[in-house]
């Protein structure tokens, strides 16, 4: 017992210190300290924690609640504070990277700038480089991303190769070729880029950014965008805005913009309805069909009941992912297997009531099977003698089922209906492999008549080249409210919370 | 009573065959020689392993390693959550703590919100992860692990707090009595009691890690960290569905196969571990 004691304390010491080793490097490095700071405290919590003999609940918890906290709860509450940026594509960084963004866009060549041959090369570290070398002064420098150097002692050719040099490796041309691309070599003017294989011209930024009037300005069209703080984008006097734009706080533009853009607010409510009624019906039907067999195989010794549970249980076994991916294609109008068997030429995920049924019937096949397990456990605690005893008192077959076997079996079940509820009302895996939203009106490819929320909020976030991780994060804000209410009221109808807390 | 009975195996043929069939025309795409969706029938129309050959040997999908990740991902992560909710279960049951009652509601209330509505800030994190630590971020298993983890305390944890609740608790207390500390009676006495719930809970958290999509999808770009369920997913792209499906029908086949074997092994525990808990709420 000492020993173990003894054990316990040196394995927490040593993960404690291993995980310090590992993290705090890269801290100091990029200068993150608050999180160096909340790194440090949490350590030391932990490690109190674990020497310590008292606040034993705690050390059963907290490697639990450590995870939940960081990938689930502070993912939502950061959620909560992405909905009020414009943080998307065009609004990424700060303003300083887009106002660099826009400099590195409209660079130009310098007329009458020196022409360099270009000897791509990598340096003592394998990194590349470029050796220039002056067609009129003969002149051989050296261009890293920090600027230009001299390089004395190099051996070039006719052509003005460098064939040899001291320190570098010339490597052949086309090699590397991403990396020599994104090479700019900063000059006082400009920068030094590669204009294909073997030459290199000094290029000069058309629009430059000035911090004294918060401003960009073209050289050549003498044109000004001014920085504009509440839109996070450069603005002329015409009000039209550059492209690179960056982060800003918009208030409650996002989420006003839910319920006032007629783009969007129709939408909402139309994908809204669709999306409630799915997962209701989906936990109905599941539930039904789970219930029917269960009951049917709970009645009394029947024949093959070992044979029909490992069957009917089966596709609850199979990959569902992959399940869904051949439920898409047997709906498939041209080579789908259900046309095939029925002699018929039906697009079945074409109409909007079609693939709805569609997603309804192969969400019915998925969860049956989980609903037919839990039955069949809660149906075994239900004491046989209460049907007996209402059969003797003269009940129905239905009444008994009615009033004495449902009321017994939604005491257990009631949470994991509410679970399969939430579970259902983003079930974004069926709707994204089986139909993808789809169909869609011919006059709207973002949002299709199957779509729930969750679906239509990825698409805007990362499909598309849209985008709009603001405007996610304010969808997806709304969508945690919705499930939120509807199971709260659904627990606080159940007795569902006297049950969990006996 | 004969003729209820025959209702009873009529009901139950219909509804097994309504979960027979997608599988059927899977088994038999993947033993079709053609190998195309076109010309899968419902029932076999040959038996040959071409399709099987074909995706083991095909460049463009590593399936090999697809499978390794899947199955090392799902296994690690089934496995550490459930040991995570289980000691979680074991406070909840066994102690007595100020929020407890809070803490089991809290467990609740985050089932209802999905880890990926918040998919937006995960992915800004993890690209900040990324930069600091590349061997937690995108690309590898190890941060996806982690990621899912921060789901370790949900559903699995209930049922575990359900089927503890059904362990006397005089065990423990007979234990303690003879000077057996809080770790030792996890360790020696309550886990080797738990054990169905510990199988039927990792396998339910095994499964939910094969099918995980979303937040893979995002995670794994490089193609051989890849899963099954996105590497499989690309695989039947726009212009390959009709011709990849044979090879499609085995890889989904084999897919099923670690899964229905623990299946049938743990056959006996499923519908007692699954449903203790769910009864005892």
């Amino acid at each position: 017992m000492r020993s173990g004691f003894v054990i316990t304390r040196v394995l927490v010491l040593g993960v404690a210190a291993a995980a310090l080793l590992y993290a705090v490097p890269p801290l100091v490095k990029t200068g993150a300290w608050v999180a160096l700071a909340v790194l440090a405290l949490a350590t030391a919590g932990l490690t109190y924690l674990y020497l310590t003999k008292r606040h034993v609940p705690a050390k059963y918890l907290v490697p639990g609640t450590v995870f939940l906290l960081v990938f689930q709860i502070f993912p939502v509450l950061y959620t909560f504070t992405v909905a009020f940026t414009n943080f998307g594509d065009g609004h990424r960084g700060s303003k300083v990277d887009a106002a660099r963004a826009i400099e590195r866009e409209s660079l130009v060549e310098i007329p009458g700038a020196p022409d360099y041959a270009l000897t791509v090369a990598t340096d003592s570290s394998g990194k590349v480089v470029f050796l220039l070398v002056d067609r009129e002064t003969k002149r051989v420098q050296v261009g890293t991303e920090e600027g230009l150097s001299d390089l004395d002692g190099a051996e070039i050719s006719l052509t003005g190769k460098v064939i040899e040099a001291k320190g570098y490796e010339p490597i052949p041309a086309g090699e590397r070729d991403a990396e020599v691309q994104a090479l700019a070599v900063p000059t006082n003017r400009g920068a030094i880029k590669s204009s294909g294989l073997s030459r290199a011209i000094e290029f000069e930024a058309n629009r430059k950014y000035d911090l004294a009037c918060d401003c960009i300005t073209d050289k050549v069209s003498g044109e000004r965008w001014v920085a504009d703080e509440t839109k996070g984008y450069f603005v002329n006097a015409k009000g039209d805005n550059l492209i690179q734009g960056w982060r800003v706080n918009v208030g409650f533009a996002n989420f006003t913009r839910v319920v006032t853009d007629p783009n969007i607010s129709g939408h909402f409510a139309t994908v809204f309805v669709w999306n409630f009624a799915f997962a209701a019906l989906s936990v109905l039907l599941t539930f039904a069909l789970g219930m029917l067999v269960a009951l049917t195989l709970h009645g009394g010794r029947l024949r093959g009941t070992p044979i029909y549970r490992i069957l009917l249980v089966l596709p609850y076994a199979m990959p569902a992912f992959a399940m869904l991916l051949v439920w898409r294609d047997m709906f498939n109008a041209d080579f789908g297997l259900l046309n095939r068997l029925l002699g018929t030429h039906i697009n079945w995920l074409g109409s909007p009531t079609g693939a709805r049924f569609g997603l309804l019937l192969v969400n019915l096949w998925l969860g049956f099977p989980y609903m037919f397990l839990v039955t069949t456990g809660a149906l075994q605690a239900i004491p046989r003698e209460l049907g007996e005893a209402s059969r003797i008192d003269g009940a129905t077959a239905w009444q008994n089922f009615r009033r004495v076997t449902l009321p017994l079996l939604l005491v257990p079940l009631s949470p994991l209906l509410i679970a399969s509820f939430a579970f259902n009302f983003n079930n974004f895996n069926i709707v994204r492999f089986v139909t993808n939203g789809g169909p869609y009106p011919v006059d709207n490819n973002l949002v299709g008549k199957t779509d729930l929320l969750i679906t239509y909020t990825y698409r805007l976030a990362f499909e598309g080249g849209s985008g709009q991780f603001g405007f996610a994060a304010a969808l997806s804000t709304f969508i945690f409210a919705i499930v939120a209410t509807i199971s709260a009221i659904a627990f606080r109808r159940t007795r569902a919370q006297e049950e969990i807390f006996s | 009573m004969r003729k209820q009975n025959l209702w009873r195996h009529a009901v139950l043929i219909t509804v097994t065959v309504f979960a027979l069939v997608p599988i059927l025309f899977v088994v038999s795409a993947a033993l079709n020689p053609l190998g195309t969706l076109n010309s899968a029938e419902l029932l076999p129309t040959g038996a040959s392993l071409d399709n099987a050959r074909k995706l083991f040997a095909d460049p463009d999908h590593d399936f090999k390693r697809w499978f390794f990740n899947s199955v090392f991902i799902s296994l690690f992560s089934s496995a550490a959550s459930v040991l995570i909710g289980l000691c979680a279960a074991y406070a909840f049951s066994r102690m007595r703590f100020k929020g407890r009652r809070a803490g089991l509601l809290w467990v609740l209330v985050t089932q209802m919100f999905p880890q990926f509505l918040a998919i937006v800030t995960i992915f800004i994190i993890f690209t900040r992860i990324t930069e600091l630590y590349p061997s937690i971020g995108f690309d590898t298993p190890w941060g996806l692990m982690l990621l899912y983890l921060g789901g370790a305390l949900g559903v699995n944890t209930y049922l575990m707090k359900g089927f503890l609740d059904t362990v006397p608790k005089e065990i423990d207390e007979s234990a303690t009595v003879d000077g057996a500390t809080h770790a030792q009676i996890f360790w020696r006495i309550i886990v080797p009691l738990v054990t169905p719930v510990l199988a039927v809970t990792t396998l339910l958290a095994f499964i939910s890690t094969m099918n995980e999509f979303l937040m893979a999808n995002i995670f794994l770009r490089d193609d051989a960290s890849k899963t099954l369920a996105v590497g499989m997913f690309g695989m039947l792209g726009p212009d390959s569905r009709d011709t990849n499906f044979g090879m499609f029908a085995v890889g989904t086949l084999i897919t099923a196969v670690p899964t229905v074997g623990i299946f049938l092994w743990l056959q006996r525990y499923i519908v007692s571990g699954l449903t203790m808990g769910a009864v005892k709420g």
